[in-house]
């Protein structure tokens, strides 16, 4: 018994964290934007600064009416948003927040995370299909097209961290990183993996982030001006919020993913091992939410990519690249 | 290595769980040949490949467990699923679906074959037997493996997909040998 235990207060712990930051980047991302655009955006939900904004949306959207077209498949119509939450929320399992904070260790960490989020192009498929709306269908079926493209060079630059780990284990990958690179007048110093070789793979890790987001530059597929809102057309009500709150969610987790792979998740240089229980989930916070700022600013300061240049971005130049940055990798690693 | 009988193989909490699982793995095979709507059929392969990573996990082998679910679902799948919606992809009930019985019945003979040669096989290697708790693979081991031992037919493996590539670029390539259009 005590194991279903630990797995209910595992999953309770996981899903409060993740849902309060998705929360928090949502109120980060209407606060952000607003004064990029030199507004000031929410302002009296909650009394001070608006800080209440999400919850207030949130409750809003939960007393609208679940609609369904009437030709919709409603089963699949149901699913749909199901699908992508489950694959964005299965991610956290692995993602450690300190050597012991973590859900569970798997050896395959990277793979496991990988695998799992591939299953959210099912979800935008499934809901562009069954909406019977052809703006729908079309915006799926460019999500889809798109996922696809960017998920290779998002595979290929992980393999280059796998390669230089030498494990798939995202605590193992943490703790490669603190292992010794040079010494200077007899202090050791570590760097995380962005500042000791994988400066490329970083960059198009999250190139490959914001497109697998579908966020501006890479927001083809719900892009207002012509397809309304692509596979989200038909939604509304808690199926509509499920979608917008997977969206921040997995927004969350790529940062999340990013932080550990290249950043050092937990760990920073000249930390005692001992306190990285207790200080890491806050330094963990910190890196991921750098991380999340950066991807809200770029979505307010740049334009959108049009179709085939997005598409001639993902395969002339990505994945090239990011194959040209796992032979540089595994040169390295047997050279020095 | 003592048989159990079947009272024995009740009591286990992880065949109720392989059970848990089997059913619905089944129950969705059965639909993915049976159900009338293509984009339904092709979700409920979805189920039933599922319902297979998650044996391969009760097996102790996550990594083909988690192959099956990057390749087959999130690979293969889509493309199915893209190919299909961009052609023709109607919902509900789609009349076109249905084969006659000259179709059927040799599916259904070749499909009760193949069931009777598998299941002989594994009753003939097991039967009753209570399998020992064993170690779950490590990736580690399972790359050895592949690429020491088996290294050759892995690479001819890979030839297979060379021959899919160079046939995607034959029929994608413009024809340049009739007159320019």
């Amino acid at each position: 018994m005590s194991f279903l235990l630990e797995l209910g207060i595992k999953v309770i712990l996981m899903l409060a964290v993740v849902l309060t930051a998705a929360l928090v980047t949502i109120y980060a991302e209407l606060k952000a934007g607003s004064h990029m655009q030199t507004r000031i955006g929410p302002y009296y939900a909650g009394g001070k600064w608006g800080w209440a904004q999400p919850l207030a949306d949130g409750a809003k959207f939960i007393q609208k009416e679940d609609l369904a077209p009437a030709k919709a498949d409603r089963t699949v119509f149901g699913f749909a948003p199901y699908v992508v939450m489950m694959s964005t929320l299965a991610v956290f399992a692995v993602i450690p927040m300190g050597p012991d904070i973590v859900a569970t260790n798997l050896d395959l960490g990277v793979y496991f995370i990988l695998a799992i989020s591939s299953l959210s192009v099912l979800g935008v498929l499934m809901a562009g299909w069954s909406s019977a709306n052809k703006y729908s269908l079309i915006g799926g079926l460019r999500a889809a097209a798109q996922l696809i493209a960017y998920e290779l060079p998002l595979v290929l630059a992980v393999v280059a961290v796998v390669v230089q780990a030498g494990t798939m284990s995202m605590n193992g990958i943490v703790e490669a990183q603190q292992a010794t690179l040079f010494t200077i007048g007899g202090v050791e110093v570590a760097l995380p993996y962005i500042l000791s070789g994988q400066i490329i793979g970083f960059t198009i890790f999250m190139i490959a982030a914001v497109a697998e987001l579908s966020r501006i530059p890479f927001d083809m597929p719900i892009a207002e001006s012509e397809l309304t809102m692509g596979y989200l057309t038909e939604y509304s009500g808690i199926r509509f919020t499920m979608f917008f709150l997977g969206e921040y969610a997995s927004l969350v987790a790529l940062s999340a993913i990013a932080t550990t792979l290249y950043l050092g998740g937990y760990a920073v240089p000249f930390l005692p091992e001992s306190m990285e229980n207790f200080a890491g989930p806050g330094i963990f916070l910190i890196k991921v939410s750098f991380l999340v700022f950066l991807i809200i600013w770029i979505r307010w300061t740049w334009p959108r990519l049009r179709e085939d240049q997005l598409q001639s971005m993902a395969w002339r130049w990505l994945i090239p690249l990011a194959l040209f940055n796992i032979a540089l990798i595994s040169v390295f690693k047997v050279v020095l | 290595m003592e048989a159990v009988s079947l009272a024995d193989w009740f009591k286990e909490v992880a065949n109720w769980a392989f059970m848990v699982i089997a059913f619905p793995t089944l129950f969705a095979a059965w639909r993915t040949v049976s159900s009338n709507n293509i984009v339904r059929a092709v979700l409920y392969l979805v189920i039933s490949l599922a319902g297979t990573a998650a044996m391969f996990l009760m097996l102790g082998a996550a990594f083909v467990a988690w192959t099956v679910v990057l390749v087959y679902i999130g690979a293969v799948i889509i493309l199915f699923l893209i190919g299909i919606m961009i052609t023709r992809a109607p919902l509900g009930v789609d009349s076109d679906l249905s084969h006659g019985r000259d179709v059927m019945l040799p599916a259904a003979l070749l499909s009760i074959v193949l069931f009777a040669v598998t299941a002989w096989a594994v009753w003939d290697a097991f039967g009753m037997i209570m399998i020992q708790p064993f170690e779950p693979t490590s990736t580690a081991d399972l790359a050895n493996v592949l690429f020491d031992r088996f290294v050759i037919p892995f690479e001819v493996v890979s030839f297979v997909l060379l021959a899919a590539l160079i046939g995607g670029i034959t029929l994608a390539r413009r024809d340049n040998t009739g007159a320019k259009r």
